[in-house]
């Protein structure tokens, strides 16, 4: 039996199923990533885990406890708020001490332990600083540890990293992971990025109109997608006579599909290019390595494995 | 030089020169002038009025009603102001906006109307407040309201009451709905979010509703004057008297600009503090 349990979770508004029939093990310590577009229902899912959304039907269950029985008071999750959600009238200590106040901590050992934590986060020089005052990646910081001084059974982060500029939210992704391998929370990111959640998480779970397309890694997601729509969601693919193929797996080569190059994109690290072939337009992603590669409208020939 | 800008605030400025500053001026040079009975209105410079006005204890007396008035006023609007803008900003969309029309529609009748309307409620043995709360077993003797300070604080407190509830929403509004959820997620209960959480959260707009209502509290005229009476005054309605009664409009024109310098003094104050206190917090 795993450690977090969701078992044909729905929640309907009006005739509409948000989530619908959703079945899910999370394992102690597991990183999970409920991934999709908006209007999927992961978020919904995350909200009915925390409490804030009465389900309409099935059962979420901690460690064998009925969850749903908890007021969401009484749960004992940490939660990071896409907005952070931080009290702007508190300082970062207080922000970070207020759940350990809540459970009745004396303030020595609260002092401690919000220390510890900010620490953790590399916040350890900020704690009479007001959120209005720090940037947005150091609010989502105080966010994380004000979820996890609390020491959370389950720590659940609702697109936290949506709000941070690109270069940001990558050193975030590193640091998030760190962090979660060094306390060994079990957590479930929800996220439209699937970056971001192949990056962080040990499973995914793409989502789709309420229902889990697949529930499996990263990597076995991406290489062997169960539906068209976890293969188009989890990167770009084409559709070659009836196959899906990566971009990044096709190659130019002197036999093959042939076809004429219509635009060639240079990303830096990669060369992004459209090729016309009889079977329809072909996206080919090239590595970078230096070397002369085919201009647009220059004729070619493409290849990859499983096709001669 | 740029001069345009200056000439387009021009006329602007001319006009508020013209009906602001210059009447305020000549108030003030009239609270200098000498009155008499007989003689009127002598444009001299003297300090009688001011002595009079500083030094006698009949108008240390009024200014303090108008203040404590001002005061309780402003407390029992924030009190069910604040409350009133929370629930209202919790309500669901048809409602909300029924309620709010509940609440703001009283600023569309005028404030005399209004105060007649409490007057008819309070007046007498067996005004209706008086049966009501008779009949509820909560006082065994009818309570004075008419021509009572009570009655003038609660009358004004209604009339007062929308500008608090304003000030408040338009705070509650820029709340983050999530800051609540947070709260709870850490184990607070919902009296501890509300004192906790969302009380400090709006104590600015609670302050700047509470700066409103006093100045409007404290320079009332209409229902001090109709609950009150006519021995029961405050600095507006004693001022109305000097002006037309008395006809001593020297004496009513110190009264009234003593108020008017401890109302910009005292919101002056408040604003100074509100913005030392919450400068670093909210933006």
């Amino acid at each position: 039996m795993a450690f977090l349990e969701l078992e044909k979770l729905t929640k309907s508004f009006g005739s509409h199923n948000a989530v619908d029939g959703l079945t899910l093990g999370v394992e102690k310590g597991e990183f999970v990533a409920l991934l999709g577009p908006s209007g999927c229902g992961k978020t919904t899912t995350l909200q009915m885990i925390a409490g804030f959304v009465e389900p309409t039907s099935g059962a979420i269950r901690l460690g064998g406890k009925d969850l749903l029985a908890m007021k969401p008071a009484k749960r004992g999750l940490g939660i990071v708020f896409q907005s952070y959600a931080l009290f702007p009238h508190m300082t970062v200590a207080e922000n970070v001490g207020f759940g350990l106040e809540m459970q009745g901590v004396a303030a020595a050992e609260r002092r401690t332990r919000v220390g510890e934590t900010l620490e953790l986060v590399g916040l350890g020089a900020f704690t009479t600083r007001f959120p209005r005052q720090m940037s947005g990646g150091q609010q989502q910081r105080v966010a994380l540890a004000r979820a996890l001084v609390i020491r959370p059974q389950v720590l659940l982060l609702d697109e936290p990293l949506s709000n941070l500029d690109a270069k940001l939210r990558e050193g975030m992704q590193i640091e998030l992971r760190q962090i979660q391998r060094t306390v060994g929370t079990t957590t479930i990111l929800v996220t439209h990025d699937q970056a971001e959640a192949m990056a962080l998480s040990d499973r995914i779970v793409v989502m789709n109109q309420g229902k889990a397309e697949q529930i499996g890694p990263p990597h076995e997601a991406y290489e062997r997608p169960a539906t068209p729509f976890v293969a188009n969601f989890l990167g770009k693919t084409n559709l070659v006579n009836g196959a899906t193929v990566r971009p990044e797996r096709i190659s130019f080569s002197t036999v093959g599909l042939a076809g004429t190059v219509r635009t060639r994109i240079f990303q830096g690290n990669h060369w992004l290019y459209q090729v016309e072939t009889g079977s329809g337009l072909v996206t080919v992603i090239r590595q970078n390595t230096g070397e002369a590669m085919p201009g647009e409208g220059d004729g070619v020939h493409l290849a990859w494995e499983g096709r001669a | 030089m740029k001069a345009a800008p200056y000439l387009l605030c021009l006329p602007a400025l001319v006009l508020f020169a013209g009906v602001v500053i210059v009447p305020l001026g000549m108030t003030v040079l009239l609270s200098f002038h000498d009155w008499g009975q007989y003689k009127g209105i002598e444009p001299v410079f003297i300090l009688k009025n001011w002595q009079e006005v500083l030094g006698d204890s009949y108008f240390h007396e009024m200014f303090a009603r108008t203040f404590r008035i001002a005061f309780f006023v402003t407390l029992l609007a924030a009190v069910f102001g604040a409350p009133e803008a929370y629930i209202l900003n919790r309500m669901r969309s048809p409602w909300r906006g029924i309620f709010l029309l509940v609440i703001l529609g009283p600023l569309l009748i005028s404030v005399v109307a209004r105060t007649l309307g409490w007057a008819l409620l309070f007046g007498g043995n067996s005004g209706l407040v008086n049966k009501a709360l008779m009949g509820m077993g909560l006082i065994s003797a009818p309570l004075p309201f008419m021509f009572t300070e009570t009655g003038i604080v609660i009358a004004l407190a209604h009339v007062l009451m929308p500008y608090m509830v304003l000030a408040v929403w338009a705070s509650l509004q820029r709340l983050d709905p999530q800051i609540e959820n947070a709260a709870v997620a850490l184990g607070a209960g919902p009296f501890t979010v509300l004192r906790r959480i969302v009380l400090p959260q709006v104590m600015p707009g609670i302050l700047s509703g509470a700066v409103i209502v006093f100045a409007l509290a404290a320079s009332a005229f209409a229902t001090p004057a109709i609950i009150g009476g006519r021995r029961l005054k405050v600095a507006s309605t004693l001022a109305f008297d000097e002006f037309l009664n008395t006809l001593n409009w020297p004496l009513g024109a110190a009264v009234a600009m003593l108020l008017l310098a401890a109302l910009v003094a005292i919101i002056w104050g408040t604003n100074r503090l509100v913005e030392r206190r919450y400068a670093q917090v909210f933006a």
